[in-house]
């Protein structure tokens, strides 16, 4: 039994993970109905970003306070990943709205590939590997049993809680949320009342990598170690997390991550720890076989 | 209102719901064996949902969509098939076809509906001819033995593809665009694109053609050419014509019979005289809608 | 990378006459250009900061440590800022003086034509032309990983070309197809001793029968869902290939593959094969030049059939496909049998491409069939040109021989220091070239469609 509790906060911490990824995922899609391939690859971006600017600190402030580090880290790391977002937006899929039907996906693979062997190019092929939060424990007997908890994954729900409360804020009670929401529903209405489109679309993508950022840090937290090709298999788990919950949908993002988490945990400790990330692919083909629209999304009407 | 006598199709009762948005509810109106109707209404009246419900494109939540290829029908054939559950029978009356079970490919190619779109839907890389020559893809697929025979350049595929040539040649003729066969279709200009579209949904050889606003968009001398060309259409080939169009001058010239909707309900039917001076439809034009439109009512009435 | 800031300014800017010589566009733009330039440049230090100025590198005691490189970053804000400025000093000027200083390049079906029959010609004397270059034993390697590979690289390609090009499906796992004919070759060889030539159809229609097995589902999804959807199944194949090692040998493969034979005469060398019968001295070379025709053969098989598909109703149909899929159906068309068509077919060609694969290599195993494997050969067909045969055959050429080249020339590594490989560099080419592709032109660089059938049958010229 506390097997299965353990397992289950370990299936939520790596679903917090997912979650914060996969809504970058589904807002583009909202918006712009795009796949957007690199979004994995700059989400693995983020987790070097943090990586590099938490050792640069500690280089050059010697130890300082664990928690202020972080927070400068994350701040750092939303920041920076943003402009990359930003900047691929703008050079990579902007001109290519209107043009034929493959284009801005062959575009967001041209830029998945580039990113991931750019981040080879300029860091190496090895695993970089940093503990960043310490590796203590908290036991808290239960029953019989016991469970533990350790630092790592309360930092990571913790933050994961925080950000998304932000994020819902953001888009149920700004001008900017109420700009999204417009141009999801009618792009050309939109613009004509007045709303910045192109504004818009990029500020939908930086939020997106501002959450991935986030993710990247907990990822670095989580696993302590990262690598350039560690954009791919978390991206498409990312991915089908918001098929999951219903692609466009934020809270259905957040519910497929965790999904996702949970499904690969316990597939992993009672099935088989070879095939985890087959489950994950699994569920993607099903899902977007079966019920495309997921658990929240609407359905797609086909327009003639 | 007269019924007609020997109708090609016959719509029953046809119910379209979205959610729970009731687009269509329980319509029923005849196409004419040979005959030009024109199904008109204010805008978001159901036309186009109409369309999209008889080309198989939306599956109808209620009614009936009968085809004959050869009339008139005998009830008890109509009755026959329905009970049987099956979408068609190939026998009865040349070919009857129930079309709200078919698929939207099935009704192209076994029933023998054509159309064409609102927003044209042309295969813009691809040039002319070839637009044409793909509407004939099912006659050609079949002599080309699923591509074994065309593979190896059989005779009897080089002749089907001759004769289909020919076909093509013949539409592009009556369509003016002859000299352009070989320009990407999607370099033509606007009005020759319309034609295109028309010119392409003959080559299927259809039984049945629904255009939907061929005339929107083109000037006066493209809209009369237009009408000659429809008009032409159904002299000549004696294919059916079942057209949605705003531009009342064009319906009044040519239609042989009108069908006026409104949310979804059919409010009058009958020739183009009888609809000019009926009172739901001057009321509907005038009273909801488009007041345009009504003045060109009563002013094609004049 | 470009911003675009200075773009209004700098079409605003006044024609002063049509005649009007470069210089005065160019003068009246300079400040936007500055000032457009300036702000890339900083953006492009903010996407260089952090990650390429410190390199996180492991110590002795495994601990990392950062290496500064700031020398590329100040090189690539400064390859940034005179990129930007002068891009935008070039759009200053209007259009007709920019096309007189650098005409757009025109392929005319003619010289499409020429180039074909030359480059057919190289192939086919490739073998005769690395030997007297580079010897006997200098041209195995030229024969091999030149020739041959790029000849496999090539097939793949025009059969995903199929896919992807004409009936306009984004196939991200095509590498799955080449995998299950690389892999049920290797087994019925290993297992039940078929001959190479049985396994080569059998390796195809499996990946085909694998192609419908997943088509069926898939196919009626919209364009980028099936994109994911062909990669995650990609990826399990892959997984599958890799845990399932009672069949497959995991990570190490299925190794000793019998090399294919040419009438049951071995080419390879030992006492019964084919050139010491003849009475030729014993060398590898004469199993390489088999190979490598081998391969020609199947790519010129494959191009024939893909070119003659193309001008039939079903190519027709394919293409209208990637046009417009409801005007399709429109016109009667079973979108579903003609996608699945498509699919089949691109699928037993990447299958057939697997057992060729296995004659070169003599091992089949997981890490060859990866999603960059995919992506790879999804991006020789992307900047071929979509559709064109020769342009995606270019493309083949020119990237992968083009980085196996880099690697021969010596100064490169006297300039770049001994540890530069040009074979890292070649997926970073690929994304980057993929984007700008589809951001300049994205039908391809070789823009001139031929149309499949003309009205007299004659052939008739016109730029797409």
């Amino acid at each position: 039994m506390d097997y299965l509790i353990q397992q289950v906060i370990n299936g939520l911490t790596l679903g917090s993970i997912y979650g914060l990824i996969a809504i970058g995922y589904t807002m583009v899609f909202g918006i712009i109905g795009m796949v957007n391939f690199a979004h994995g690859d700059v989400f693995m971006l983020s987790a070097f970003v943090a990586l590099i600017i938490f050792l640069a600190l500690s280089q050059l402030f010697g130890t300082i306070n664990l928690a202020l580090a972080l927070l400068l880290v994350l701040v750092a790391g939303m920041a920076l990943t943003a402009l990359w977002a930003w900047t691929i937006e703008r050079v990579a899929y902007r001109p290519l709205r209107g043009s034929f039907r493959l284009a801005p996906m062959i575009s967001a693979i041209g830029m998945s590939i580039f990113l991931s062997n750019f981040v080879q190019w300029a860091q190496g092929p090895n695993n970089k590997p940093l503990e960043m939060v310490p590796t203590e424990i908290i036991t808290i007997a239960l029953g019989a049993g016991s469970i533990t908890l350790s630092w790592k994954q309360i930092t990571i729900m913790v933050t994961t809680a925080v950000l998304l409360m932000a994020l819902w804020y953001l888009v149920q009670k700004t001008p900017l949320g109420r700009a999204q929401r417009a141009c999801e529903q009618d792009r050309k209405m939109a613009s004509i009342l007045g709303v910045d489109v192109d504004r818009t679309i990029s500020l939908t993508f930086v939020i997106g990598a501002a959450l991935a950022a986030v993710a990247g840090l907990l990822w670095m937290v989580n696993y302590s170690q990262v690598n350039f090709a560690d954009g791919y298999v978390p991206g498409v788990k990312a991915f089908t997390a918001a098929v999951l919950g219903g692609i466009g949908s934020l809270q259905g993002a957040v519910l497929g991550g965790i999904l996702i988490g949970l499904i690969e945990t316990l597939w992993s400790a009672y099935f088989s720890l070879a095939y985890k990330d087959v489950a994950a692919l699994l569920i993607l083909i099903v899902v977007l076989v079966f019920m495309p629209s997921g658990l929240f999304g609407r359905p797609d009407v086909e327009k003639v | 209102m007269q019924p007609i006598a020997d109708p090609l199709l016959t719509v029953d009762r046809l119910t379209m719901r979205f959610g729970g948005l009731l687009a269509i509810n329980a319509l029923t109106f005849e196409v004419g064996r040979g005959q030009i109707t024109a199904l008109i209404g204010p805008n978001g009246a159901g036309k186009t949902t109409v369309f999209n419900c008889i080309t198989g494109f939306y599956q109808p939540t209620g009614g009936r969509m009968a085809l004959a290829h050869r009339g008139p029908v005998q009830e008890q054939e109509l009755a026959g098939l329905t009970a049987s559950g099956r979408r068609y029978d190939r026998h009865a009356c040349g070919g009857l076809f129930l079309l709200e079970r078919m698929q939207d490919h099935e009704i192209a190619a076994k029933a023998r509906v054509a159309r064409t779109f609102q927003n044209i839907r042309l295969f813009p890389a691809m040039t002319v001819l070839e637009n044409l020559i793909v509407a004939q893809h099912r006659e050609l697929m079949k002599a080309s033995r699923f591509s074994i025979a065309g593979l190896l350049g059989t005779k009897g595929y080089r002749a089907a593809e001759e004769q289909a040539v020919e076909r093509a040649r013949h539409w592009l003729e009556k369509t003016g665009l002859v000299d352009r066969a070989d320009e990407p279709a999607g370099d033509l200009p606007y009005g020759a694109q319309r034609r295109l579209e028309i010119a392409r949904a003959m080559c299927t050889q259809p039984m049945l053609l629904c255009l939907d606003e061929p005339a929107a968009g083109l000037n006066p001398r493209e809209s009369a050419d237009l009408t000659r060309l429809i008009r032409a259409i159904r002299d000549e080939t004696g294919t059916s014509v079942l057209l949605i169009e705003h531009d009342m001058s064009v319906v009044m010239e040519i239609s042989d019979h009108v069908v006026v909707i409104e949310y979804g309900c059919k409010i009058a039917d009958g020739t183009p005289e009888e609809i000019k001076s009926d009172a739901n439809v001057i009321a509907a034009y005038l009273g909801v809608e488009d007041a345009e439109t009504a003045v060109a009512v009563v002013e094609a009435g004049a | 990378m470009a911003v675009d800031a200075a773009r209004p300014q700098s079409h605003a800017t006044p024609p002063q006459s049509p005649a009007a010589p470069p210089q005065t566009y160019m003068s009246a733009a300079l400040p936007g250009a500055l000032k457009s330039a300036l702000l890339t440049a900083l953006v492009t230090l903010g996407l260089c900061f952090p990650i390429v100025a410190w390199e996180t590198q492991l110590d002795i005691e495994s601990r990392l440590t950062l290496v500064s490189w700031w020398g590329y970053v100040a090189a690539f804000v400064a390859i940034a800022f005179v990129g930007r400025f002068a891009y935008v000093m070039w759009r200053a000027l209007p259009r007709e003086q920019r096309q007189a200083i650098a005409p757009r390049a025109k392929l005319s079906a003619d010289v499409k034509q020429r180039i074909a029959i030359v480059g057919l010609l190289l192939l086919i004397f490739f073998p005769f032309i690395s030997i007297a270059a580079a010897g006997t034993a200098g041209s195995i390697k030229w024969i091999d990983n030149y020739g041959t590979q790029i000849l496999i690289y090539i097939l793949l390609a025009w059969g995903l070309n199929i896919v992807v090009g004409l009936a306009g499906l984004l196939d991200l796992g095509y590498v799955a197809f080449y995998a299950v004919g690389a892999y049920s070759s290797a087994l019925l060889a290993k297992n039940f001793g078929l001959s190479f030539w049985l396994c080569l159809p059998l390796a195809g229609i499996f990946a085909a029968m694998y192609g419908l097995m997943i088509g069926i589902p898939v196919l009626r999804l919209r364009g980028d869902y099936l994109a994911i959807v062909t990669l995650a199944f990609a990826e399990i194949v892959q997984r599958v290939a890799v845990n399932w090692d009672t069949v497959t040998g995991g990570y190490n493969g299925i190794s000793g593959i019998p090399r294919p034979t040419l009438f049951g005469y071995s080419l390879s060398p030992g006492p019964d094969s084919l050139p010491s019968l003849l009475g030729l001295a014993p060398s590898p070379l004469y199993r390489v030049i088999f190979l490598f025709y081998l391969v020609l053969v199947m790519a010129l098989l494959v191009n024939w059939v893909a070119t003659r598909l193309r001008r039939l109703p079903l190519g027709r149909a394919w293409e209208a496909l990637r046009e417009d899929e409801i005007a399709c159906r429109s016109l009667g068309i079973n979108t579903v049998t003609t996608k699945l068509s498509a699919f089949a077919t691109g699928a037993f060609f990447g299958g057939i491409a697997g057992p060729l694969f296995a004659a070169r290599q003599g091992i089949v195993s997981p890490s060859s069939f990866v999603f960059m494997e995919s992506a790879m050969i999804l991006a020789i067909v992307v900047l071929g040109g979509l559709g064109s045969q020769l342009g995606v055959a270019i493309a083949a050429v020119v990237m992968i021989g083009g980085t196996e080249l880099l690697r021969e020339l010596g100064w490169l590594k006297a300039v770049f220091g001994p540890e530069f490989d040009p074979g890292k560099y070649r997926m970073l080419i690929f994304g980057f070239a993929m984007v700008l592709l589809m951001v300049v032109r994205p039908r391809g660089f070789i823009t001139h469609r031929d149309p499949s059938i003309t009205l007299g049958g004659r052939q008739t010229e016109r730029q797409a």
